[in-house]
């Protein structure tokens, strides 16, 4: 009989388990935490709060928030958990020092992470007879790494493909009989658009089943890349803060993804007032981590605006379900699976020499995100040669791309064209429909 | 000598050309020579007027204007006349970055506007190959 679960006493538990399981990890955790991060102590103490006041997870509304905020003040030491050389691995999210999250990991933590992987490949239809290819990104990135992890603890044949180079991809794809695929959901849809186009249909793949995170998507999008591909298509959500994918996956009803709660907290808070929010109304994910030795984070507002649903799920999994996020509390967007602000884009313009004036175009085109920025010249700038002015428009590509780790095209546009509402740039046109 | 070309930038849409234009006639200024080199999403207009400081007086308020010093050099208005004026700039080995051309009021000739890497040695050349070039004041007539 097929395994249904990675690790079924815990996925299982009854609710009253669940909670003494939480209960006992947090106290242990805040101690931790309290004697380890300096900064994280201070914001206890600021706010009055003793490790001993903490009996449970009923009294974790007590403790201060962490915010990106916090980690780009204690960069890159300063929320360490443990010694370093107790750590065996970072990973990170692109982009400049100050927006940049490196995530410190001890062994055990890497198990953990791969352990919430290895629930999420099981619940998609996973085990030893698989042939899993994943195409996220190794390095640094969190997705390769995590699935990657995940994919060895279920005991699939791993093809570790990391992203890009679609023609090898298909070829491994067909050539080993790959059953299980994980990348970006637009990776996904372009995949099976690259099969369309060299004849194959979707029966000519081994393809079960998909996991696909890291970036906003539709239910619309999936229904496309389940017919293009064959395929069951799963949502996997994380954040490099928490670890990485698998804080949450989605099982075979594909409504909502079950939060590893043995491992992470979850709670939704009024983004405004920071008043946690009772279950079903819609606010800000808030996630501690339970067991994490080296990045111990307590109560990170992740930006994400969702809705926790705790009715009990015909999979059998006992752990809550989060919603899709639907957006976010801050101007963050995610292009292709990268985390960009428009405020990096800021920075780079007036690096450059140029003016801030600038307005960043997303949209999606045959499911790939498409990334526009157009930027006012200073008059001073403009010159009666074409060359020059494409060469301009190269070099701030090449810039961005350093800066974001992603290529946006670039467009120089006349001082005073872009569009003004009430005398007030609009900074972000984003023209794809990822929210229902 | 050499003489100044404007350059105007117009973005990709419907009204821009038309507007630069109209507020270049209610200068006064003739227009004498003109081109516009296209991108995807702009274009740049060249011109060469009869009053360039009036012209650029009345684009620089809604337009990106720049000016550029560029050869105009004589040539008859008949078959084979570029020839010479290219093969003298080759020789010494000047780049052309662009080029475009328009007839003059006297008959049977015509001026070739040459945007080059190095225009006083351009006109040095040409003047030596008893080429004639224009110069600011020849175009306020």
């Amino acid at each position: 009989m097929m395994k249904r679960y990675f690790q079924p006493e815990i996925e299982t538990a009854s609710r009253d388990r669940i909670l003494e399981i939480q209960n006992e990890k947090i106290v242990r955790q805040v101690r931790h935490v309290y004697d380890n991060v300096a900064y994280y102590r201070n914001l206890m103490d600021q706010k009055g709060v003793r490790p001993e006041d903490i009996h449970g997870v009923q009294d974790i509304h007590l403790l201060p928030f962490l915010s990106k905020a916090d980690l780009r003040e204690a960069y890159p030491y300063g929320l360490l958990g443990t010694d370093l050389k107790n750590c065996v691995r970072i990973q990170s999210t692109s982009g400049t020092t100050g927006r940049r999250v490196v995530a410190f990991y001890t062994q055990a933590d890497i198990d953990l992470w791969e352990d919430c992987c290895a629930r999420a490949i099981v619940a998609a239809g996973g085990t030893e007879e698989d042939v899993c290819q994943v195409c996220y990104g190794y390095g640094l990135f969190t997705g390769g790494a995590g699935l990657n992890g995940g994919s060895h603890k279920v005991g699939c044949l791993t093809l570790p493909m990391s992203s890009g180079n679609t023609e090898r991809q298909i070829q491994f794809m067909m050539d080993l009989k790959a059953t299980i695929l994980c990348c970006t959901p637009s990776y996904a849809a372009y995949i099976g658009e690259s099969l369309e186009e060299r004849g194959f249909k979707p029966e000519d793949n081994h393809l079960k089943a998909g996991i696909f995170g890291a970036e906003p998507w539709t239910e619309e999008m999936r229904q496309s890349i389940e017919k293009s591909l064959g395929i069951k298509a799963y949502d996997i959500y994380g954040l490099t803060e928490t670890s990485g994918p698998g804080v949450a996956f989605e099982c075979e009803e594909q409504k909502g993804m079950h939060i590893n709660e043995d491992h992470f907290y979850v709670e939704i808070i009024d983004p405004e007032t920071g008043e946690v929010l009772p279950d079903g109304e819609k606010g800000e994910l808030v996630f501690t981590s339970l067991d994490k030795e080296a990045f111990p984070l307590l109560r990170y507002r992740t930006r994400d605006i969702c809705v926790l649903n705790r009715t009990p799920c015909s999979c059998g999994r006992t752990h809550v379900r989060m919603s899709k996020p639907m957006g976010r509390s801050d101007d963050m967007l995610i292009i292709r699976g990268v985390n960009v602000f428009p405020s990096q884009i800021e920075t780079v313009l007036l690096k450059e020499g140029y003016t801030p004036n600038y307005q960043i175009v997303v949209d999606r085109e045959r499911h790939t995100d498409t990334f526009d920025i157009y930027v006012e010249f200073r008059p001073d700038q403009f010159t009666d040669l074409m060359s020059e002015i494409q060469r301009m428009e190269k070099s701030l590509e090449g810039a961005m791309r350093t800066m974001l780790g992603i290529g946006p095209k670039v467009h120089l546009v006349a001082p005073r064209s872009i569009t003004r509402s009430e005398g007030k740039a609009v900074r972000v046109v984003d023209r794809r429909k990822l929210h229902d | 000598m050499a003489i100044t070309q404007l350059s105007v930038f117009l973005m990709n849409q419907p009204g821009q050309l038309v507007s630069a234009v109209g507020k270049i006639s209610e200068t006064g200024a003739n227009l004498r020579a003109m081109s516009i080199a296209e991108a995807n999403d702009f274009g740049i207009l060249r011109i060469i007027v009869s009053d360039e400081e009036q012209v650029c007086a009345a684009l620089g308020s809604d337009f990106m204007v720049s000016r550029t010093q560029v050869v105009a050099a004589r040539m008859d208005d008949r078959a084979g006349a570029l020839y010479p004026i290219l093969s003298a700039l080759n020789e010494a080995q000047i780049n052309i970055e662009y080029m475009y051309a328009f007839t003059a009021s006297q008959a049977s000739q015509a001026y070739v506007v040459l945007r080059v890497s190095d225009v006083s040695t351009a006109e040095t050349v040409l003047h030596a190959h008893g080429i004639e070039t224009l110069s600011d004041d020849s175009l306020k007539l």
